[in-house]
């Protein structure tokens, strides 16, 4: 064991370990005169350049190489029994006659509403000036790039016969019917396939600047041509940093009301039927707070391990880490009011089937899957109220998967309970998932960790153009307070003098 | 001499003898600094300069001003992007729905403005942002993978941690003995020339 170990030293690099570079430094205290170090650790823009570009340019850690092929063999799964799936057709899934929406469209809203968080993080918070966004939103935008393309497949698969899926876009089929554009299905098509658009676009244009760097530092000629082709020959002009600042806050002010549509529109697809349970107008928003929320939660999964393995605590800081908390803790309490909501409302409305399908979701056949669902997601959030858990690293990467699974649950709860008990009672049916759902779902998973683990080794991880401008900001202000001090002191003891 | 000027061949003092304006494209001058960036684009700007740029690795704020760089047209251009998308998103619906081949569902009408408002929407957003991308990259030139500066390895730091100006050679003021003094004297630590 021990001469395995000393093999290992080579590939096994401190950042593995924890890493002695970055220690873990608390910026949480609030102080009303002066703003808190975003970035620690002494960093300039020197360091941060090699920091950052150090994951890309060394050799990969063995830390690296297990997660990605542990992420890539979960991805096989995907490659058997999707092709199984094509093959047999959707009898292989668990759906029967009342419960036709299975695992599908659960995993569908799923990954869209992951997608969110990363929008809200590049989009949002750059329109709010929100300086801490500028150490994640690159690994934010990529996971929502990746949550995008996951439930994209599922569409794509779901529609049983798969050779037809170009039936959802604005083509005529064979006897030249065009797509029905009343249906919200088909608004789905255009909201999400928009969004995965937009949202390349936006995380690709943040990214030239940092692949420049990588480009000029690149000392072979793959990755001279790789990134030199991927950054366009861009030079740092200010003349160009001009359009593209413009550029990228256009694309913000885009984006933000795009990311509030798309889940907006996914929610359409249940609020615009008359499905008891799902025909009620607070979906929109109750959709879009839970895409945040569970988006957040994705965020906090990837980046409390990858700020660990890529030594990078000084630049993703417990800061960082203590607003996303602050936003799990309030978009969970959003989450939680809407549940409040439809029960006031299914039974202030005075509709009888809604009542019933209330009640149902709680206390019915799916009881255990809805209290899951309220404890992960009402429950484990509320442990943020304290301070010493939100700035604890395993009691949030613990709330965080609690969160994914409660956010899982929702989906399920809303689209199964309601389906499985509707008006009739004799059309009433259970929905167990078979075999290729639950493998499917899992492989889902596997391309979007599989995915996120490539973006890591070949990507810039971190915006460090945008951090270089966060630490000329934190070096100002911290003249700035430094002359105040002096001319503080210089005026009192002037007033001294003159009395 | 001329032989060592070739390529990205750094020339510390320059004097008419190394380098000719004739062969020379650009001049180099490296900051270590912002705010010494700041302080010499306000100078060069004021001294008239019009074939010029500063190399930042982060958008330095204020620099614009100081560089005398007018807005760009580029949201009116975004806009004309999204008009495109509403109206061109109303009409794909209305003439795919109710001209073409007109289809009845569920008793609703072939064309209406509320259910057509989703997908007109999208197509706002997206074809603002294809508009906002492209016409970034139009209005910057880009991409253009060959640039002068890039004969320069003391450049490749543009893009980390450190701060150039360049002037063109085509700009009307370009000399390379009294530009290259100029720009020492506003606190370059290194001027090059990049010759053909």
């Amino acid at each position: 064991m021990k001469r395995l170990l000393e093999a290992l030293k080579p590939i096994l690099r401190p950042e593995l370990t924890g890493n002695a570079e970055s220690p873990e430094v608390d910026n949480t205290a609030y102080s009303p005169d002066s703003r808190v170090d975003l970035i620690t650790g002494g960093n300039d823009n020197t360091t941060i350049t090699d920091k950052v570009c150090s994951i890309v340019e060394d050799k990969p850690t063995i830390g690296w190489w297990g997660f990605f092929l542990l992420a890539f063999s979960v991805l096989g799964l995907l490659g058997i029994f999707v092709p199984f799936l094509i093959f047999w057709g959707v009898g292989t899934w668990g759906v029967n006659n009342p419960v036709g929406w299975g695992y599908a469209i659960v995993n569908f809203v799923f990954w869209v509403g992951i997608g969110h968080a990363g929008t809200l993080i590049s989009a949002i918070l750059f329109l709010f000036r929100q300086k801490w966004r500028t150490s994640i939103n690159r690994a934010a935008e990529a996971m929502t790039i990746f949550a995008v393309i996951c439930a994209g497949m599922f569409p794509g698969i779901h529609v049983g016969r798969a050779w037809f899926a170009y039936w959802m876009f604005p083509l005529p089929n064979q006897m030249e019917l065009w797509p029905n554009f009343r249906s919200p299905l088909l608004w789905d098509v255009f909201a999400v396939g928009t969004y995965f658009t937009v949202s390349l676009l936006f995380w690709y244009m943040g990214m030239i600047p940092d692949l420049a760097t990588l480009r000029d530092r690149a000392k072979n000629s793959v990755r001279k041509i790789a990134y030199g082709a991927l950054s366009l020959g861009w030079t740092g002009s200010n003349r160009q940093w001009h359009v593209y600042e413009r550029s990228y806050l256009l694309l913000a002010a885009l984006a933000t009301p795009l990311v509030l549509s798309v889940h907006s529109v996914v929610s359409f697809d249940f609020a615009v039927s008359q499905v008891p349970g799902w025909h009620t107008t607070i979906f929109p928003p109750y959709f879009v707070a839970g895409a945040i929320f569970s988006g957040f939660a994705m965020v906090l999964t990837l980046l409390v391990p990858a700020r660990q393995l890529f030594g990078l605590k000084d630049v993703i800081t417990l800061k960082h880490l203590e607003n996303m908390n602050k936003i799990i803790m309030l978009t969970g309490m959003l989450v939680g009011y809407a549940y409040s909501q439809e029960f006031f409302m299914a039974w202030y409305g005075g509709v009888k089937v809604e009542k019933f399908a209330f009640i149902n979701r709680a206390f019915g056949q799916y009881a255990w899957a809805y209290w899951i669902m309220v404890s992960c997601n009402v429950l484990a959030p509320q442990i943020f109220w304290f301070k010493k858990m939100r700035t604890n690293i395993w009691v949030m990467f613990v709330v965080s998967i609690f969160v994914n699974i409660g956010m899982w649950f929702e989906r399920f709860v809303i689209t199964v309970t309601s389906l499985a008990n509707d008006y009739t009672s004799s059309a009433w049916d259970y929905y167990t998932p078979k075999l290729a759902d639950v493998m499917i779902m899992l492989g889902a998973f596997g391309l979007f960790f599989t995915l996120f683990a490539l973006f890591c080794r070949f990507l810039p991880f971190i915006a460090m153009s945008e951090v270089r401008g966060v630490l000329a900001d934190q070096a100002h202000s911290r003249e700035a307070a430094l002359a105040r001090h002096s001319s503080e002191a210089d005026s009192a003891s002037g007033s001294q003098g003159e009395n | 001499m001329n032989a060592e000027m070739n390529g990205s061949v750094e020339v510390h003092t320059i004097t008419a003898e190394t380098a000719t304006d004739a062969k020379a494209v650009l001049m180099l001058a490296e900051f270590e600094t912002a705010d010494q960036l700041m302080d010499a684009a306000t100078s060069m700007r004021d001294k008239g300069f019009k074939l010029w740029d500063c190399h930042t690795p982060y958008p330095v704020h204020g620099l614009d001003t100081a560089m005398g760089i007018r807005p760009t047209l580029l949201p009116w251009i975004v806009l004309c992007g999204g008009i495109t998308g509403f109206c061109g998103g109303l009409l794909m619906q209305g003439w795919m729905n109710a001209v073409d081949y007109p289809f009845l569902i569920s008793g609703k009408p072939f064309f209406s403005i509320p259910a057509s408002i989703p997908v007109a929407f999208e197509l706002t957003i997206l074809l603002s942002a294809f508009a906002s991308f492209g016409g970034m990259l139009a209005l910057n030139g880009l991409p253009r993978f060959y640039r002068p500066h890039f004969r320069s390895d003391r450049f490749r730091r543009a893009t980390a941690d450190r701060f150039f100006i360049s002037i063109d050679g085509r700009d009307r003021q370009f000399d390379i003995g009294a530009n290259s003094r100029f720009l020492r004297d506003l606190g370059a630590n290194a001027v090059e020339v990049i010759e053909e």
